[in-house]
């Protein structure tokens, strides 16, 4: 079975924002909600290096773990979807997620959060409505993993760094891309996601 | 004079045009055929986070905690809530209950010795009484709401179902949100009402050294409130003002706040909370089940004369030298 995961070659990107632009328009995300995100690190400093960030679908995913009404839970794909039915917008999620994931809708005063928002691999959402419906795509947005593809901001990245796919495979790609170079700022967020890393 | 300017004008610019010189050098790192190795300078994430506990960077969106990159503390928390949290709160609550009863099977009620007199004095007025109820039947529905977000998954949701579990959740969600205002107000005023009688006094020894009226053949002094009442206020208003701030800043997200700062408020607000419910059970367990004749003075706010005398007699003879001078012929002089 298959692993699905992200990983992001700090030393392609290129801070386009295409995959972020990707995702919000597949998804058709609100505004002010913002399921992947590009992080500078060291801006404008020697070694400056960019790494765009979502959802990583961890293993042991701390969100899952720390729910309150337990609406998040990993598919057999290691993918980890959610369920907006029964979400209650409480915010832990976002407490407990090492990349900060999570997003909320403002839904009234003060820091009042609706239901948990978050990327789901364009594999549709955690409920009870049918893959690839209406229902669906307004509340989770695409499925494109249910047509066989795989999340539209690895797929739509300029520099091919931000990678999806089987773990083993894209860790694979990694390492080639590393060895053939010579260099290589790590696997972002692997060690706490997927408590493995790529060794080159 | 204009040569001195010249000659520092002169160093000034030396020592700028050797930190320029310098400083590039240490940033720029080369490789081993000299020329500029772009790679070199960049940091790990491993090395990052060996520096500091989460990796920050520059973002383009507004949401300013999106800049956080990556913060394995968020598992450290995790951790926290679902391992020491549960266990924690199980061990403290339980065992609370579990003591309690021991007293009741070891103590038993405390029962007036003399027996009633029949005569009541008035100990809690109407205004005392509303305050203390405002703010107890907030802390139980904030206690009961509050828990139903760390063991309600475990205890409640197989019972009901998720569907029904997540409707009670949510609006639990929402009564624990707006019942913390009418709880602070209860705090304020029974801080307010309550804090002159609750200073330490020298009474409070002695009433230590008696082994505070649970020994039977012994008579514990007091004033209007004993040093264990003393205890319970003082630790009440501690809590009290430790969760209503913490708590304010999880009402309020990301208000000034930030992901670690917001995490602290939830370890302070559980762990706080959890604390003040296993106090608050033993001040219901001894203002209900384990004294007689203490639950009327917060229900009618009248208690009986023997009851006063053989719990708080300083009290009690200050109440009535107070009621002689304001109704001299009142009672006639037994």
């Amino acid at each position: 079975m298959a692993r699905m995961m992200f990983l992001c070659d700090a030393d392609r990107c290129i801070d386009c924002n295409a995959c972020v632009t990707a995702c919000k328009n597949e998804n058709e995300v609100p505004w002010g909600i913002n399921r992947r995100r590009v992080v500078t690190i060291n801006d404008g400093k020697p070694g400056e290096r960019s790494v765009s960030m979502a959802c990583m679908h961890c293993t042991d995913a701390p969100c899952a773990a720390v729910c309150p009404v337990t609406c998040i839970y990993p598919t057999e794909d290691g993918i980890v979807l959610h369920n907006k039915d029964l979400c209650i917008g409480c915010g832990y999620c976002f407490y407990a997620c090492p990349f900060g994931a999570p997003q909320y809708p403002k839904v009234g005063n003060f820091g009042s959060r609706g239901k948990m928002d978050k990327c789901t691999y364009c594999a549709g959402g955690g409920g009870p409505e049918a893959p690839g419906s209406a229902e669906e795509f307004a509340k989770y947005g695409s499925n494109r993993f249910g047509e066989g593809k795989l999340p539209l901001c690895a797929e739509m990245c300029s520099t091919k760094s931000l990678l999806a796919g089987d773990g083993d495979v894209i860790a694979q790609i990694y390492k080639e891309r590393v060895l053939k170079r010579g260099y290589g700022s790590g696997a972002w967020g692997w060690m706490t996601a997927y408590r493995e890393d790529i060794k080159v | 004079m204009t040569r001195f300017v010249g000659i520092r004008l002169f160093v000034v610019s030396m020592a700028l045009l050797i930190i320029a010189a310098v400083v590039p050098a240490q940033a720029e790192k080369l490789g081993p055929d000299g020329a500029p190795n772009p790679t070199a300078s960049v940091i790990d994430q491993g090395t990052l986070l060996k520096q500091a506990p989460r990796i920050e960077g520059r973002i383009d969106i507004p949401d300013l905690k999106a800049s956080v990159l990556e913060q394995p503390v968020g598992r450290t928390w995790d951790y926290f809530h679902e391992v020491l949290l549960h266990w924690g709160a199980a061990v403290v609550i339980a065992g609370t209950i579990l003591l309690l009863g021991l007293a009741y099977l070891i103590i038993g009620r405390v029962r007036i010795a003399a027996g009633r007199s029949g005569h009541k004095i008035l100990r809690f007025k109407a205004f005392e009484r509303f305050s203390h109820w405002l703010t107890a039947i907030s802390f139980v529905v904030l206690g009961l709401t509050g828990l139903n977000i760390t063991f309600g998954k475990i205890v409640l949701l197989p019972l009901v179902g998720p569907d029904t579990f997540s409707d009670i959740a949510q609006a639990a969600k929402y009564v624990h949100n707006f019942t913390s205002f009418s709880f602070v107000a209860g705090l304020v005023l029974i801080s307010v009402i309550f804090f002159k009688d609750n200073f330490p006094a020298k009474v409070d020894i002695d009433w230590l050294k008696q082994g505070g009226g649970f020994i039977r053949n012994k008579h514990a002094p007091a004033g209007r409130f004993n040093l264990g009442e003393k205890l319970v206020f003082w630790f009440s208003l501690a809590a009290g003002v430790a969760v209503s701030a913490s708590g304010f800043l999880l009402l309020f997200p990301f208000y000034g706040t930030d992901i670690p700062e917001m995490q602290l408020a939830q370890v302070v607000h559980a762990v706080v909370a959890i604390l003040f419910i296993a106090l608050i059970l033993a001040h219901i367990y001894i203002g209900t089940l384990g004294m007689e004749g203490a639950f009327e003075a917060m229900a009618t706010g009248e208690v009986d004369l023997n009851w006063a005398k053989e719990h708080h007699d300083l009290w009690l003879a200050r109440q009535l030298k107070e009621d002689h001078r304001d109704e001299p012929a009142a009672t006639p002089a037994e």
